[in-house]
């Protein structure tokens, strides 16, 4: 049966491959070409400038802001986003104390009506999410200061979005808030898979919560975790972000450039300033550090998998 | 994905994960946002040649206008709606019966035209505004529009003895122009910046709007006590400052300060003019008479503010009359005010302020009936059309007059008063629609903003915006220009 197999596969994959080709690799190749010229985006004229393009980013603070926001994006969204997203999961799967004639693994009470609670923000649109949290943040009205003010902390009133050390981590806040539930939705359906004999094997040799999650638990889930790393990362470094930013944080990105990241200035560099080459060539450097980093979350993250 | 032992084992594991892993593998490759760019890749598209013959000159045609070829007008639908050019594109087709012109109105300006540019064929008229404004440095340095300086020429549409040209308000051609005597713009409306309050909250002070720097803090001394802040401002945008400050600037050092920081030239920012308003502003901060929470807030949360009584002033447009409408009390009595100078030894008296066009038309070079995007906006600067639009958004016009049997709005009256009372002292800077990024971006939000918040100095601030405009001058990936 082994002859003619690759004809046969190939004979299948042509078409997708070929819309693949045309629709997701040839659009890359242009975007490369055209990171060496200097067309504008506004009119079809353009001519090559070799490396221009690359030698001007290299000496553009803007550039290397943006970057080191978005590489924050990439490295501490995951981490904060799928730690929480695992607990929760875990809580409403398997965290729940025995009862009486119940199941042996179970979530903690009410665990349903949580899971929908949680995925609920994934059901709002990222712009309505945050235009939400803008209202909330504005300083003067808004529901957080307001709050505060509520419990007598009246001489704590943050700009929150308005200062410029804390409006990266108040936009990182909604986007952990707003992606958290479909990582627990995501987990679930994984620990769902999970056989329960484990589990009764585990509590029969008095393993409590905390042990059956790193013993159980995770090394079980592991594959998906890591999947879910590589795209919460790359959400955190592409249209998430750029739509929280853009969003909330209005047009330059912060004060003082504090939460510019990549894609957004990509998107300026292209449709605001009319440069569009050189927006292809940030655009270049973004596909790079995408790469880069699901490259290394695979090859920090790869061990045996486990049978079961 | 180098985890796993590639292969799946029987059925088991082919569902949820492989579907994960393909989707993560899809977005590694889909995500950068590069793909999207290249949708509207140039195709190179050249002149098709197929442009519309002119038409025969008359009295009444004096563009020479086809009298039946089609025209496209594409216009932003923003703050001022698009009723008033749609009644002017009544017009047009009444004068030219056998042509039905194809007019669209969108807010998505650049998404809409940036691929018809590129492709060569773009509509005949287009009022390039709003937040996807077309950098128009880069149209002007492209090459992509037409010289309206045959429109300027052309008779005025009420009164033939009288060109285009003379019927406008002043700074309007100039302001078309970048460099050199071409005219690539027609500014349509007409704003007027400056410090906008409530008339009501200031008689309820007891007092007149203030004209030194000294009666500023009294009055604002004075609203602190009755609980109100002096002053709010977009905290978001902090560009909207210069409407009162790049004015105030001009008043107390002169012109041509206003003219070395437009030319870029060197040390243009360290002016003594410049530092004492700076130190002006940056009072206002120290003292607390800017309200609580400005820096983080945008145009409409610092308006809605405003409007609620919470702060006295605001720099801002004329614009705001319309834009607020909806939070402005009825006994509001908006009222705008040329901005507080420093004393009686500034170079230019009380008064000065700075107006210009605004919502920028441009006829396309490669469009297909330049002459009929022309006449269009001909027919738009007749003082019917102008009071019409007046009428209807609260707005003045570049047509010069056309306010007399229309009942003002308070904003738009106090904005015809203030305007008589410049007289010939109109200033107009130009960074804001010169360096769009510098103006906005840096000068404005890492400048100005961070000033403004406390977070720097007034020297700190200078010296950081000095060093800014000294980059754009030296970047030449932008276009330079200068006061002619």
């Amino acid at each position: 049966m082994q002859h003619g197999k690759y004809r046969f596969i190939v004979g299948f994959l042509a078409l997708p491959l070929g819309l693949y080709a045309l629709f997701v690799v040839w659009p890359f190749i242009q975007s490369i070409y055209y990171s060496f010229t200097d067309w504008t985006g506004l009119s079809p004229e353009f001519k090559m400038v070799g490396f221009d393009n690359y030698s001007r980013m290299l000496d553009d603070d803007i550039f290397w802001k943006s970057l080191q926001h978005s590489l924050l994006f990439a490295l501490l969204l995951p981490v904060v986003t799928i730690s929480l997203a695992l607990f929760f999961a875990f809580m409403i799967n398997v965290g729940g104390r025995k009862r009486r004639n119940g199941p042996v693994v179970t979530g903690v009470r009410g665990s349903s009506f949580y899971k929908i609670v949680y995925f609920f923000p994934q059901v709002l649109s990222i712009a309505i999410v945050a235009l939400l949290f803008a209202f909330a943040y504005n300083p003067d009205s808004g529901a957080i200061n307001t709050l505060l003010r509520g419990i007598g902390l009246g001489d704590v009133q943050p700009l929150w979005l308005g200062d410029p050390d804390l409006a990266l981590w108040a936009v990182m806040a909604v986007l952990v808030w707003s992606t958290v539930g479909f990582f627990v939705v995501l987990f679930s359906a994984g620990m769902a898979s999970i056989p329960a004999e484990m589990y009764e094997a585990a509590l029969l040799d008095g393993a409590n919560r905390v042990t059956t999650f790193f013993r159980v638990t995770l090394p079980l889930l592991w594959d998906t975790v890591q999947s879910g790393w590589v795209y919460m990362g790359i959400l955190a470094l592409g249209a998430e972000s750029f739509a929280v930013v853009q969003i909330m944080t209005t047009g330059p990105g912060g004060p003082d450039y504090s939460t510019t990241v990549m894609v957004l200035y990509v998107y300026q560099k292209a449709f605001r300033d009319g440069q569009a080459a050189y927006a292809t060539t940030i655009g270049v450097a973004l596909l790079v550090v995408t790469l880069a980093f699901a490259a290394v979350v695979m090859r920090l993250g790869r061990r045996e998998r486990l049978e079961y | 994905m180098g985890s796993t032992s590639a292969e799946n084992h029987g059925t088991e594991g082919v569902g949820r994960r492989d579907l994960i892993k393909r989707s993560a593998a899809l977005g590694l490759i889909s995500v950068p946002t590069m793909s999207f760019l290249s949708a509207c890749a140039s195709s190179g598209g050249d002149d098709s040649g197929d442009k519309a013959k002119a038409g025969k000159k008359t009295a009444k045609n004096p563009l020479a206008v086809n009298d039946t070829a089609g025209m496209e007008f594409v216009l932003f639908d923003g703050g001022f709606g698009k009723e008033y050019a749609e009644d002017a594109v009544k017009i047009y087709e009444k004068n030219f019966p056998k042509v039905k012109v194809k007019f669209s109105a969108t807010q998505k300006i650049q998404s809409t035209l940036q691929p018809r540019f590129n492709q060569g064929t773009p509509p005949d008229l287009i009022d390039n505004s709003g937040a996807e404004q077309m950098d128009m440095g880069v149209l002007v340095g492209k090459d992509q529009l037409t010289d309206l300086t045959p429109l300027l020429d052309a008779p005025s549409y009420d009164d033939p003895d009288k060109k285009v040209r003379d019927t406008l308000r002043p700074g309007i051609v100039e302001m078309g122009q970048f460099d050199g005597e071409k005219v690539w713009i027609l500014y349509y409306a007409y704003t007027v910046y400056g410090v906008w309050y409530s008339q009501k909250a200031l008689d309820s002070l007891d007092e007149q709007y203030p004209e030194t720097w000294d009666q500023m803090l009294a009055v604002c001394a004075k609203a602190k006590k009755k609980g109100m802040a002096g002053w709010t401002y977009a905290g978001k945008y902090p560009y909207y400052i210069p409407f009162s400050l790049y004015p105030m600037i001009g008043k107390v050092g002169g012109r041509e300060v206003l003219d070395a920081i437009d030319n870029l030239e060197p040390n243009a920012w360290k002016h003594p003019a410049v530092k004492a308003c700076f130190e002006a502003y940056y009072e206002l901060y120290k003292k607390g008479y800017v309200l609580k929470g400005t820096p983080g807030l945008d145009h409409i949360q610092s308006q809605t503010a405003w409007a609620e009584g919470k702060a006295l002033f605001i720099p801002n447009g004329s614009w705001v009359e319309n834009e607020s409408a909806n939070v402005i009390p009825d006994d509001f009595n908006l009222a705008v005010s040329a901005p507080t100078g420093l004393d009686s030894s500034d170079k230019m008296p009380f008064g000065t302020i700075w107006a210009s066009g605004g919502e920028p038309f441009i006829v396309p070079a490669k469009a297909k009936n330049a002459a009929g995007g022309m006449e269009q906006l001909r027919i738009m600067l007749s003082e019917a059309s102008s009071k019409n639009f007046t009428g209807k958004v609260k707005s003045l016009t570049a047509y010069n007059g056309g306010t007399d049997g229309i009942s003002l709005t308070p904003g738009l009256k106090s904005g015809v008063a203030a305007l008589d009372k410049a007289g010939d002292n109109v200033v107009n800077p130009r960074l804001q629609d010169w360096y769009v990024q510098l103006q906005k971006e840096k000068i404005g939000v890492s400048g100005l903003g961070e000033m403004m918040a406390g977070r720097l100095t007034p020297a700190e601030a200078i010296k950081k915006i000095q060093g800014f405009a000294d980059e754009a001058a030296k970047d030449d990936s932008i276009k330079h220009y200068k006061h002619q």
